[in-house]
């Protein structure tokens, strides 16, 4: 199978300034389409460096970005690959801009210039999507902090991209609204939504398919999930999320494959009762 | 030996259209020697409902009472319970004020006329209750670690020698390893007959360690029993904001498949059973 990578990035090398060592120093990283990869690090690892560079938001001034099979060293290409790659920023006040929930999930789409009858199908989808749809009359601001994020998430999904790119977008959650979201991006995943997971928190990581390290501007671990949590997290200064107790118990017992991700409901098909 | 609430309610800005009901109706009583934790949700009332154990929130309806002897604001018995229970707050490490541990954890007591020798005694007695190493009652409170400021923080409380602890949540902003030692703590003060009242939005501390738990939504009590009973209620009865620990959710969707196991096992246990079930199974 020939499919074109979502991100395919090569050797990205990128400084803010001369002086520092560089946010990135010569980054590898493909993502095929309809993956989820959690992008983990700690702050200043170049995470969301590298997450504007997927973008087309920066270029890298050594190596190659190729985001939807297109070159973000060309100018000539920015426009296609933003509106392909969604991003939803660490704060949703960031990018709310209208004052009722459904003018906001407009706000791209008209800016598209699109007709008002596709405008409207795309809201209605982009708020079903996100189960904001009995909100969609309120005021945008005053949504709870994990409405406010799926609200910014729809406003991404209202430009119908291809992918999705996440920095720290659940930071400012509480475990509810944590738990809400990252559901919502389970559910686009299992539609086929590519997305790249930008965070710190090891609590996020225990959905996604894939697990990528950064540290100082270098990609530190590549892999799935069981071999991140056979030890690796330590080493990377992570705790232990406390679904893991149970997922070695389980293994050590062989009542499990060890290759099951250490999550409640993954363990739970895998006992096959 | 206890502190009752009977029916209380409370209404920050009364009157305004800011007006908003933190507690609606709740009853609880307090044993010495018992570790009660109160959880729920953020705005779910619980830190109005342990200002009001030691009155420093009084009642708008209801009644608080201290070993069966009505309590009021502004009386002397009110005075007398501010002594008896030790209210910790939230992040008390922000409170700091003084030049040196020691002197922080000497103010409440010498507030209270306590001097010399027993004043002495008062300090190196919450020192070693609160674990906190005695080399460090010399240094500033702000060099201290995290885990040791919160330390000396509950030891300026024990300091009082109260008869009950109320703790709002104690293990915010602690590490894993943290938290075990602060539980760790707690345990012992109770073990010593100290009532240990612990407000926390972590419903995997509160049923680790407490003897009761009481869950709140709203200001109104929806729950309360051994850690096991709220453990089973909230898995039927899912309250927002209290989510159960990974573990006693893996144990109650265990039920369904026929192998049952309390909530609060541990993971070994957990396992145990399931391989038990398989035994039988072939």
């Amino acid at each position: 199978m020939d499919q074109v990578p979502i991100f395919d990035v090569k050797g990205a090398v990128y400084s803010y300034n001369e002086t520092g060592p560089p946010a990135l120093d010569g980054v590898d990283l493909t993502v095929m389409p309809g993956e989820w990869v959690a992008v983990l690090g700690a702050n200043g690892s170049g995470k969301s460096t590298l997450a504007k560079v997927c973008n087309a938001l920066l270029v890298p001034a050594q190596g190659a970005c190729f985001s939807l099979g297109l070159d973000t060293s060309d100018p000539g290409n920015a426009g296609a690959v933003r509106q392909g790659v969604a991003l939803v920023f660490q704060n949703p006040d960031d990018q709310i801009v209208a004052s009722v929930v459904e003018e906001d999930v407009a706000f791209g789409p008209e800016n598209l210039g699109l007709p008002s009858g596709e405008i409207e199908r795309r809201v209605d989808r982009a708020l079903e999507l996100v189960s904001l749809t009995d909100l969609r009359k309120r005021g945008s601001y005053s949504l709870s902090g994990g409405q406010k994020q799926r609200l910014a998430l729809a406003g991404a999904l209202a430009l119908e991209p291809k992918a999705l790119v996440l920095d720290e977008s659940t930071s400012m959650l509480d475990p509810d609204g944590r738990r809400s979201f990252l559901g919502c991006l389970g559910e686009l995943n299992r539609l086929g939504m590519t997305i790249l997971q930008i965070t710190h928190a090891v609590e996020d990581i225990m959905f996604s398919g894939r697990i990528v390290v950064l540290g100082a501007g270098r990609v530190l671990w590549d892999g799935r999930q069981h071999g991140f949590w056979d030890g690796k997290y330590r080493e990377f200064g992570f705790s232990e999320p406390p679904e893991l107790a149970l997922y070695r118990e389980l293994a050590s017992r062989g009542l499990i494959d060890p290759l099951t991700a250490p999550r409640v409901d993954d363990m739970l098909e895998a006992l096959c009762l | 030996m206890s502190i009752k609430l009977d029916g209380v309610s409370y209404a920050y800005n009364v009157g305004t259209p800011a007006e908003n009901v933190a507690l609606d109706g709740v009853s609880l009583v307090v044993e010495r020697g018992e570790w009660l934790s109160i959880v729920g949700h953020t705005g779910s009332g619980k830190s109005t409902l342990a200002q009001h154990l030691n009155l420093l929130l009084s009642p708008q309806s209801g009644t608080v009472s201290v070993d069966g002897e009505l309590v009021q604001i502004g009386t002397k018995a009110a005075r007398g319970l501010r002594r008896k229970v030790g209210l910790v707050f939230q992040y008390p490490e922000s409170q700091f004020f003084a030049e040196t541990v020691r002197d922080e954890i000497e103010f409440a007591p010498s507030n209270w006329g306590v001097k010399g020798d027993d004043l002495k005694s008062c300090v190196d007695e919450a020192v070693s209750a609160s674990g906190l190493d005695p080399a460090l009652l010399a240094a500033n409170p702000f060099a201290l670690s995290g885990g040791q400021r919160r330390r000396a923080a509950i030891a300026s409380v024990l300091a009082m020698r109260p008869e009950y602890l109320v703790l709002d949540e104690p293990t915010a902003g602690l590490d894993a390893a943290g938290i075990r030692d602060l539980t760790g703590m707690l345990s012992d003060l109770r073990e010593r007959g100290m009532a240990v009242v612990q407000v926390t939005h972590d419903l995997g501390v509160a049923l680790e360690r407490s003897d009761r738990v009481l869950a709140l939504e709203r200001g109104r009590a929806v729950a309360e029993g051994t850690p096991e009973e709220i453990a089973s209620y909230l898995a039927e009865n899912p309250v927002k904001g209290l989510l159960l620990p990974p573990c006693a959710s893996f144990a109650h969707r265990l039920r369904s498949r026929g192998i049952n196991v309390p909530l609060t096992s541990g993971a070994a246990a957990i396992a145990e059973a399931v391989e038990k079930a398989r035994a039988v199974m072939r």
